[in-house]
């Protein structure tokens, strides 16, 4: 599965049985300089569509919604003593790895996001 | 009558005409009729400054000032330098606002920075805030902190200020949130049956030290209990005590609280007061309120600001763990002013006047008959007697000579003394007890 | 500046003590402090000259003008300080028998007294010590009253999305779980959208009249009389009531609890962050639940809610309301709030052709100004302007809030500005549009005057230093 994206922004990449997730270039260039990450603990339950971590800038605060429902199976440690990863190359700096997955959230293709968000925009 | 409006009425009349309008009244045109008030009844015609400075001193002269105080439970008469008022005047401290612009502020932020780190200091710390409301409520946020999704059950030691357990039981009402007591033996917490009397969603217990009766309790092996069940320690301080007692850090407390109305604040019959809060590192960011950190500005020099907002109300809105968005700034800097001038020196010596004039009063107290120390454990500057006579008696009898007693509480009297009593004060005391006791 | 701890000389102290008059008790030797701590030393007069250099270097409603809006920068009267400073006030403890704290007693009641006069409620607490103190205890009062009137279901809290981040966060901090109710294409209440979000469950809604954007809701009776049909309460937040003070009462336009922010309608003074008090006042119908304090022996409500705070709550804050409240009576009341108005109205018509105005009507206390074209023009942000304003020695207007409106700035003059102050202040804000097309850069490295350049503040948030190290 090539990678897949949110409307809400988040990344999805299928690596063996586990589901890589992230947030996108886009989500980092508007959120600005990431300062924190509250991240979720490995063997928590996350549901499709609803937030499992959220990301800190100096004044905001956005909730990370999960692409699918099922299970953390890994955690990006490295995020918390550098959240800042997460500007320097959003694609390289997973945040969650999922596992047990089942429903999903609506996924789009890399084209069809890019239109998306020149829309937005 | 003073409104403070600078603008005469004939200026005023010029900027409506200005904007087109004739009347106030077209200023207050979305409000609906039914509700727009002509006149506002049931409060008086305006008066000069000098006629309600005379009903304001009115006021206060109903009011009894004992020129000795032994009572405590909360609030202590300690005796504050001139200094801390001269500061704490200063007419840019008293009229800013909070310090969101930096660049202006300078002066408020690194004021809090150096409250934080004084804090840190004498609670053996690593972060403070730059303080909350109030003792009681710092005890009630610092147990809120301790909140996981596994662990809600809040315990609180039942010697501690009966303000506190109650405004901890407020702030839990409401929330998914249990607060237990923990039951004292002989005055202090029982370490043996600690450790069973936790359960396994402990969050927290709250301990005070000193406890509500002035008594000592064993911070180190409390906190080794608490450890032990995978809960977290908060320990309400009295500051003062801090000048001789063990940092709650040193020994191993979570979270520290309190009431910092001791470092150069009057009683001002209760309030306001500031509540202090400082926590090791691994808490930091569950720290509720404002926050001074350091860093550097766009010219490379060293600049303080409010951070680590994105915990706050005014960003996470309904996300924020609480709603706190002040800190009692001007209370802070009397505390902040008051720990810079006394200095190590003057903490310890505050600490050891109220510890060694408490300990005489309590000698000499139970020399008189009918008098006893109801507990045995060492104590800081309060402590409890049993009264042969009504607590009222003993009121009124010291209240003729200008000595407000101990607090009547079950069981006796709960008294204290600070460094402000003098040995013929403490004397006069004694003398005037035996004579109310003989009656 | 140097730090406290940096201006430090080991044995530099004073003497503020006598040596003691009593013979040396024994210590508890297991329990005194051994590890190493520290605190300044410094003499009186090293200390006299840090907080008067710290104190230069703070902008107060003393400096200048501060028209931050939505916090009512009024001017702090010198008498209330006078007055709040009698010993009779302050060396008073709150647990002295009754007949020796007359004084003090009549001080909360007349307080008491005239507040529910302005706001049209029954009675009056001052315990709460802020304004989300108080909102926190309105809402706990509301809780209480369905609790006891066996109405569990309501959890529903219906929020503004123009309202204060604090009403949310209080609200989750009683329990209620927070619907946000869209405003309309006027900045009020989307009146259908309400309609919508009423049910059973509603415990009610959290209303600032005027709102956030300093625009009065002309549909505020048909609101709180739909909030009342679906059984919920009606909690108004006072930080607005500058605006229409001995105008328009909260109790006369369907509210059943408010709070008070005496530290911006009552003129005590904000201290660089507090103490303020956030006094709640209430009807007849949730008195039972108001607090008391435990050892102050007040005569406890039935039911009440507890304390959120020991003893009374700021006393010495409401002794300056009260000083206030007295000196102005009920006809400098009305003139205050009218001149507060037309002060704003009279600042947004100097500044509308300089700045949109968010909201192009007649405003409160308080107006709205929305760069976002220019940030998309330009690139400068209103970040950028308030810095740019530093520069010309005022304090900005708030920003980024109310947050339905993208780059905003809020000015709120206050009535203790006068007519000529206004017009300096536009001509300020004239100059700093100039700059935006004539010398950008400043702006975005602004502030370039001050003491110290823009804070980084991503730096603070990311490698927190909250304290000095030596």
């Amino acid at each position: 599965m090539s990678r897949k994206y949110c409307k809400t922004h988040e990344w999805v990449q299928k690596e063996g049985n586990l589901y890589v997730v992230g947030i996108t270039d886009y989500a980092q260039e508007e959120l600005g300089d990431i300062v924190f990450m509250n991240l979720p603990n490995v063997g928590d339950e996350v549901i499709a569509d609803e937030p499992f971590a959220d990301v800190e800038s100096v004044k905001a605060v956005s909730d990370i919604l999960s692409p699918y429902t099922g299970r953390i199976a890994e955690v990006n440690e490295d995020l918390l003593d550098r959240p800042e990863l997460i500007n320097e190359d959003p694609y390289k700096a997973w945040i969650v790895k999922l596992e047990d997955v089942s429903d999903s959230a609506e996924l789009m293709g890399e084209a069809e996001y890019l239109a998306f968000i020149e829309q937005e925009g | 009558m003073a409104g403070y409006i600078p603008s005469t009425s004939d200026e005023r009349q010029l900027m409506l005409e200005e904007l087109g309008m004739k009347d106030y009244k077209d200023l207050y045109v979305d409000v609906p009729a039914s509700v727009l008030l002509d006149e506002l009844p049931g409060v008086a015609k305006g008066i000069s400054e000098m006629e309600a400075e005379t009903a304001m001193r009115a006021m206060a002269e109903m009011n009894v000032l004992y020129p000795t105080v032994l009572r405590g439970a909360g609030i202590y008469d300690h005796y504050i330098p001139s200094i801390v008022d001269t500061v704490a005047g200063k007419e840019e401290f008293v009229t800013a606002y909070t310090p969101y612009q930096a660049e202006i502020s300078q002066g408020v932020l690194q004021s809090i920075f150096e409250y934080q780190t004084m804090i840190c200091e004498l609670t053996g710390m690593d972060a403070s805030n730059a303080s909350v409301y109030d003792g009681a409520s710092a005890a009630a946020e610092g147990s809120m902190m301790c909140l996981k999704r596994n662990r809600n059950v809040v315990y609180v030691a039942d010697n501690a200020n009966p303000e506190t357990i109650e405004t901890i039981k407020t702030y839990a009402y409401g929330r998914d949130v249990k607060v237990e007591m923990l039951s004292s033996k002989k005055g202090v917490i029982d370490v043996n049956v600690l450790e069973d009397a936790l359960c396994d969603e402990a969050a927290c217990l709250f301990v005070q030290q000193p406890n509500f009766y002035g008594l000592i309790e064993d911070i180190e092996a409390i906190a080794d209990k608490v450890h032990n069940k995978g809960a977290k320690l908060i320990v309400g301080c009295y500051p003062t005590a801090l000048g001789m007692l063990e940092s709650p850090g040193a020994l191993g407390a979570d979270i520290a609280t309190g009431d910092g109305q001791p470092l150069g604040i009057p009683m001002g019959y209760g309030g306001p007061t500031v509540g202090f809060m400082a926590t090791k590192k691994a808490m930091v960011r569950q720290l509720p309120g404002r926050i001074v950190g350091q860093t550097t500005d766009s010219r490379g020099g060293r600049a303080f600001v409010l951070t680590l907002q994105a915990r706050e109300q005014h960003i996470r809105r309904e996300k924020a763990s609480s709603n706190i968005c002040s800190n009692q700034a001007l209370c802070a800097l009397r505390a902040g002013v008051y720990m810079a001038v006394m200095g190590k020196k003057g903490l310890s010596e505050a600490a050891e006047l109220s510890y060694d004039k408490a300990h005489y009063l309590a000698k000499r107290l139970c020399e008189i008959p009918g008098i006893k120390m109801v507990y045995d454990g060492p104590y800081f500057n309060e402590f409890m007697t049993t009264l042969p006579v009504d607590a009222a008696q003993i009121e009124k009898a010291l209240h003729k000579v200008g000595i407000l007693s101990g607090l009547p509480v079950d069981g006796g009297m709960l008294w204290c003394v600070t460094e402000k009593a003098t040995k013929e004060a403490l004397d006069l005391t004694v003398q005037t007890v035996r004579g109310a006791v003989s009656k | 500046m140097k730090l406290i701890f940096e201006r430090s000389t080991p044995g530099h102290c004073s003497d503020y003590l006598p040596k003691s008059d009593v013979e040396k008790a024994p210590r508890p030797e297991k329990f005194l402090r051994k590890a190493k701590w520290m605190l300044p030393e410094v003499a009186e007069v090293e200390a006299a000259r840090h907080y008067k250099e710290l104190a230069d270097q703070t902008f107060g409603v003393v400096s200048g003008f501060y028209p931050l809006g939505s916090c009512t920068m009024k001017y702090n009267p010198r008498l209330n300080e006078r007055v709040a400073s009698f010993p009779g006030f302050t060396n008073i403890h709150p647990l002295q028998p009754k007949d020796t704290v007359k004084g003090c007693q009549a001080v909360i009641d007349l307080a008491d007294e005239m507040l529910c006069a302005v706001t049209g409620m029954d009675k009056i607490t001052i315990q709460p010590a802020a304004g989300a103190h108080g909102e926190f205890l309105g809402l706990l009062l509301m809780k209480a009253y369905f609790d006891h009137h066996g109405q569990t279901q309501r959890t529903k809290m219906l929020v503004p999305d123009a309202a204060h981040g604090t009403n949310p966060a209080s609200a989750v901090m009683v329990g209620f779980d927070v619907v946000n109710i869209p405003s309309n294409a006027n900045g009020c209440v989307d009146v259908e959208a309400l309609k919508n979000a009423l049910g059973d469950d509603t415990a009610g809604l959290m209303l600032t009249n005027p709102n956030t954007l300093g625009l009065f809701d002309p549909q505020i009776l048909e609101i709180t009389s739909l909030v009342h049909e679906a059984g919920g309460l009606c909690y108004y937040d006072g930080a607005n009531l500058n605006a229409i003070m001995g105008q328009v009462r909260p109790g006369d336009m369907g509210f059943d609890v408010i709070h008070l922010n005496l530290h911006k309608t009552f003129s005590t003074p904000h201290g660089g962050g507090g103490p303020g008090s956030g006094a709640v006042g209430c009807k007849d119908i949730l008195k039972p639940y108001l607090p008391s304090s435990f050892l102050g022996k007040d005569e406890r409500p039935e039911h009440s809610v507890g304390q959120v705070r020991s003893f009374y709550g700021n006393f010495g804050v409401v002794v300056r309301a009260l000083t206030y409240m007295l000196t102005l009576g009920a006809e400098g009341m009305r003139e205050a709030s009218q001149t507060a108005v037309l002060n704003a109205n009279y600042l947004m018509h100097l500044l509308k052709d300089v700045f949109p105005v968010a909201y192009d009507h007649i405003c409160m206390h308080e107006f709205v100004l929305t760069l976002a074209d220019i940030k998309k023009e330009t690139g400068i942000s209103a970040l950028d302007v308030a810095k740019g304003l530093l520069d010309f020695g005022m304090h900005p207007p708030t920003m980024y809030f109310p947050l339905i409106v993208p780059e905003a700035l809020m000015l709120e003059p206050t009535e203790t500005e006068s007519r000529q102050s206004l017009i300096d202040a536009a001509e300020k804000y004239k100059l700093v549009k100039e700059k935006i097309y004539s010398a950008p850069d400043e702006l975005r490295n602004a502030p370039l005057t001050t003491y110290i350049g823009r804070p980084d503040e991503v730096k603070a948030a990311r490698n927190p230093i909250l304290r000095y190290e030596e």
